[in-house]
């Protein structure tokens, strides 16, 4: 036993922890196994959005003549095609083809961000968070927008068997077609919105950090890597959602 | 970059490298790109298993712009490409077996009195 003291010296050595086989920060590999894990939260909901279409009818006759009716699946762009401003007017999907863009453009200035900070560039990573933050809280204006558009309905409405008109949508009925219609799009667009919302927040909590310059204190900008990772994702799901909601 | 050593060697210099966007504004148009196609299959064509499949494959090539060039996963180690890669295909596996053996059960529940 000797009596001197060592000091702790860092692993280096391939078996006890010294090295880094995917060559990735604790932080970046957590973010990116809590992405898978949430990509199963999303599918289990695709999947019970495609049980439940199988289970309805599909509308069989031609596109145009079309109406809402619970004994069949609604035609997505039959049900989303108003665009504010334009009332009455009929643009199927524009809206949501405008929300698509806007969300990828976000992802976009995302990476901006990113690259601005491998640069340890201060002044590009604010520049290109606050864009990011513009175009993602954009997006759930837009999202505000059609929920209550879609609760709201339209004038006509749906007439029932006993002369009532149903307007728009609750999770019991709705004017468009059968209850789960609704009832699936308020949970995948509502889940899906407020990932957004908790990505605007974790942007704008990385934005002041920037701002007060933590990060450039601590010599890397990981951090905006991260929330960047989590903000694709995000863009990622809505790549799917609208494919399989308001395409397919 | 898994290196975030590199840093000083600016500080000390107090220039600012330039930035490299052209990879970045190149995978915006492909997604644009993309997007727009699909839309236009959704007015082009009659609604089906065919237009379904487009959609689909579309909407996959997204996905990989997406992942491998803004979430950088093309740049980093086999070993990570393939822990994220391989569970997502088994998810899509699930997803599509679940899909296929859930409707034909429904259908063989629902029509069983008929």
């Amino acid at each position: 036993m000797s009596q001197t003291t060592t000091f702790e010296q860092p692993n280096t050595g391939t078996w006890d922890g010294g090295n880094e086989p995917l060559k990735a920060s604790y932080g970046k590999l957590m973010m990116w196994f809590f992405l898978l894990s949430d990509a199963f939260t999303f599918a289990a909901f695709l999947t019970t959005y495609g049980l439940a279409r199988h289970r309805h009818k599909a509308f069989e006759g031609a596109h145009e003549s079309f109406t809402f009716s619970t004994e069949w699946w609604p035609v997505p762009d039959k049900v989303f095609n108003a665009f504010p401003f334009f009332h009455g007017v009929d643009w199927p999907l524009a809206f949501v083809a405008l929300m698509t863009m806007i969300l990828i453009l976000s992802s976009v200035t995302m990476v901006l961000a990113v690259e601005a900070g491998h640069r340890m560039d201060k002044n590009d990573v604010q520049k290109w968070l606050l864009w990011t933050i513009l175009f993602g809280s954009m997006f759930l204006g837009c999202q505000a927008w059609e929920w209550s558009h879609f609760i709201a309905g339209t004038e006509e409405g749906r007439i029932l068997a006993d002369g009532s008109v149903v307007h728009g949508a609750n999770l019991v009925v709705n004017q468009y077609g059968p209850p789960l219609f609704a009832d699936l799009f308020f949970f995948i667009t509502g889940f899906h919105g407020t990932h957004v919302f908790s990505g605007v927040v974790l942007l704008l909590m990385i934005f002041i950090n920037t701002v007060n310059g933590v990060y450039q204190r601590r010599g890397h900008y990981e951090m905006v890597e991260k929330v960047g990772l989590y903000w694709h994702f995000v863009d990622l799901v809505w790549v799917f959602v609208f494919t399989f909601f308001y395409l397919v | 970059m898994a290196s975030h050593s590199h840093h000083n060697e600016f500080e000390q210099t107090g220039e600012l490298p330039k930035a490299q966007t052209a990879v970045i504004w190149k995978t915006f148009f492909i997604l644009c790109a993309l997007t727009a196609v699909e839309f236009a299959f959704a007015f082009l064509m009659d609604p089906g298993t065919f237009r379904n499949s487009i959609f689909i494959v579309l909407t996959i090539f997204k996905a990989f712009y997406i992942v491998g060039e803004f979430m950088h996963l093309k740049h980093e180690t086999k070993g990570l490409i393939w822990a994220v890669l391989v569970p997502s295909v088994l998810l899509i596996w699930l997803l599509v077996a679940l899909l296929v053996e859930g409707t034909f059960y429904g259908e063989s529940v629902f029509n069983y009195f008929k």
